[in-house]
């Protein structure tokens, strides 16, 4: 038999048919579902007079859409002052009732953003294919799962048929190798990756990211790592599966339990590439090299260690990338040769699928612990991944600190990283973020985005502009 | 879905990489439960100078003269010229929903982002991958010549040039058919119902733990 790499191992044991060009139908383990881009699929299928294949593989939650302030939350449903987003978290409840499907309401303790309370459940399982109507379902990867976002077509495709008619992507390894330097963080090593690669140096591809310093990463790490596989143009990362990966698994929920979770792990010590199997395209990064990383500009492949400058337009030699370097330039305000750190800043947000999970929150709180924000910023906020985040987080007295520094503590959800909702960066204000995307206008009309770990936004809320943390801890 | 099968059209330039699909509609416009009227707020935060809201009246808003789409040249537009990476970032579908609804077929573009490329051909838009000369040789072309428009002829995988130039371009087989008989993925794939349900049943046995429903709080 032929060596394989962990995507082929998962493709391979989810085939269904394949025609003769190639395109395949792959079975589909899970699908989560949440308020944005679900309601036209229910609706397409109820016109067709069609029902879900199979009810129990669709895990629904409100997310993206949901306010995080604990005023309007209390109130449930009729607390959302926005009538729109209003309308939407009530279709997604009322689908999911119809449907007979699962859905996590607003204020269940396990209600989160879908990609932080899937693996929470253990609804994020090895060796399964999972999908969502959400670019950053790469994130499920870091548990050695096949997982990736779809249109709403798609969720419908797959409420309908349990499959996904698709092509294969080409293998890609990311092998980050030797130690990372204190104060770097699994969200460092993936920007970096992005900075090397570019945004659409994944395209085509599934990413498997490897070697010792991913091997060192936590799960929660690792997460951080595979989301942010969709920004640097694959639709899917992949991580292999250890005794990290069990550990974390086990117990969960949605976790097989007794003999069927036994069978089950020694299955899933299987879910590694071959030592021998060969990848179109393997990209090696050294660990040991990895800054702390700022976005700069308007993609996140715009982007520079901390302790370097903006750099030039005019130094590039492509004509339409100079010309997007000076569209980025002007739209964030910013010259080149600014110096990272002299980029003064209005606004930190410490959240999103990226960076809310437990991990996240206390090597923020480690920064602020005992400090105040500075004057120049006019909002930092945490807003946790989930309810049990969020839970977890007060029990270790986390929310205290950040209160006590000046930080607002909100309920869980997608909140300003994608400003669906009333958590929106001014216009040209400049935010330090652990979201996930720069892009102009993402976290509010006309606002600044700068891309960074939790423990840099934290660094950056106490100090008012961007600092290297291996200085202060 | 529509067919495809040929169109022609007038051709708008984007000069611009990595359009992101917030570009293309900003998330405030994600809050309809429809999947229609997004055309009126396609490219909002370029095509207007102030922020757009969900079902407001857009007719009175100050209009972005500045931008492409809002030059009378490229007024009734079905083709768009694009540059690389063309719809990365979020998956949200109601970008071609938005491309569609404004009145584009058609987007031309050195490549595309997975999940938008994917999206497009389940809403009967064409995006098609040409090489990136091709595409700075249109560029030049439409921004030097007003009233500049392709054929595209799906079934042939030909694009007539005004000037008679003819470019062949790919496209998967099994999405070529699907557009031009305006098939329904959904219908196609239950037509493989048996061999879904047999993969289902086996996979069931060898991988059970697949098959929990633990829901307890």
């Amino acid at each position: 038999m032929s060596s394989k790499t962990l995507y082929d191992k998962i493709w391979d044991s989810h085939l269904v048919n394949q025609r003769e060009d190639g395109t395949t139908l792959i079975y589909i383990d899970r699908h989560l579902i949440h308020e944005v881009t679900s309601p036209q699929a229910f609706e397409g299928l109820r016109i067709a007079g069609r029902v879900p294949w199979r009810s129990d593989a669709n895990l629904a939650v409100p997310d993206h859409n949901i306010p995080t302030t604990t005023s309007e939350r209390r109130r449930g449903l009729s607390g959302i002052k926005d009538p729109v987003s209003k309308i939407q978290v009530k279709a997604l409840e009322d689908n999911c009732k119809d449907n007979n499907i699962l859905s996590l309401e607003m204020n269940d303790i396990r209600q989160g953003i879908v990609h932080v309370m899937g693996p929470e459940q253990g609804a994020t399982l090895p060796g399964m294919t999972i999908v969502c109507g959400d670019s950053h379902t790469s994130t499920h990867g870091a548990l050695g799962a096949l997982a990736h976002g779809i249109g709403t077509s798609e969720v419908e495709h797959v409420l309908a048929t349990q499959c996904l008619m698709q092509r294969k992507m080409k293998n890609m390894l990311v092998r980050v190798d030797g130690v990372l330097n204190k104060g770097v963080t699994a969200k460092d090593v993936v920007l970096a990756v992005i900075g090397e690669i570019g945004t659409a140096g994944g395209t085509g591809y599934t990413i498997e990211f490897g070697g010792d310093v991913i091997q060192q990463l936590s799960i929660e790490g690792r997460m951080t790592v595979c989301n942010m596989a969709i920004e640097a143009g694959a639709r899917a990362g992949l991580i292999a599966v250890d005794e990290k990966t069990l550990d974390y698994v086990k117990g969960r929920p949605f976790a097989p339990k007794n003999e069927l979770w036994d069978r089950a792990a020694e299955v899933w010590k299987e879910l590694v590439s071959d030592p021998d199997a060969i990848f179109d395209r393997t990209v090696v990064i050294n660990g040991a090299q990895i800054e702390p990383q700022v976005t700069w500009g308007t993609s996140p492949e715009m982007v520079s260690p901390v302790t370097g400058a903006i750099p030039d337009p005019g130094s590039e030699s492509d004509p339409t990338k100079r010309g997007n370097f000076e569209e980025a330039l002007e739209y964030m305000g910013l010259e080149a040769g600014t110096r990272i750190e002299n980029i003064r800043l209005d606004c930190v947000f410490i959240g999103s699928c990226t960076n809310s999970r437990i991990e996240d929150l206390r090597e923020a709180a480690r920064v602020v612990e005992n400090k105040k924000v500075a004057e120049n910023i006019e909002i930092a906020m945490v807003v946790p991944g989930s309810g049990l985040v969020k839970k977890q987080a007060e029990e270790e007295g986390l929310d205290k600190i950040f209160i006590n520094a000046g930080i607002q503590w909100r309920e869980p959800g997608c909140s300003m990283c994608l400003a669906m909702n009333a958590d929106q960066l001014g216009e040209g204000k400049h935010c330090a973020s652990t979201s996930n995307r720069n892009f102009e206008g993402r976290q509010g009309f006309g606002g600044r985005t700068h891309l960074v770990s939790p423990a840099m936004a934290a660094a950056a809320a106490i100090h008012g502009r961007f600092v290297d943390i291996r200085n202060i801890i | 879905m529509r067919k495809f099968l040929v169109e022609e059209g007038l051709v708008m330039p984007l000069d611009r990489a990595n359009v992101d699909t917030d570009f293309i509609i900003p998330k405030q416009f994600l809050k309809s439960i429809k999947r229609s009227g997004f055309g009126v707020n396609l490219f909002d935060e370029h095509r207007y100078l102030d922020k757009g809201k969900p079902d407001a009246d857009n007719s009175n808003r100050p209009v972005n003269t500045s931008f492409v789409l809002n030059q009378p040249r490229y007024k009734g537009c079905r083709i768009l010229l694009a540059r690389k990476n063309f719809g990365c970032g979020s998956s949200r579908e109601h970008a071609p929903w938005a491309l569609d609804d404004y009145g584009f077929r058609v987007i031309l573009a050195p490549s595309f982002a997975d999940i938008f490329f994917n999206n497009c051909f389940k809403n009967g838009l064409l995006p098609i991958v040409l090489d990136e000369n091709i595409i700075e040789d249109l560029f030049h072309q439409v921004e030097s010549r007003s009233g500049y428009s392709l054929n595209v002829d799906l079934e042939k995988q030909l694009i007539s040039k005004p000037d008679g130039e003819l470019i062949h371009f790919e496209v998967d087989e099994f999405r070529k058919n699907c557009l031009i008989n305006g098939l329904d993925d959904i219908g196609l794939t239950l037509d493989s119902r048996e061999e879904i349900k047999s993969f289902e049943d086996s996979w069931k046995i060898s991988s059970p733990w697949y098959f929990s429903t633990e829901t307890k709080r």
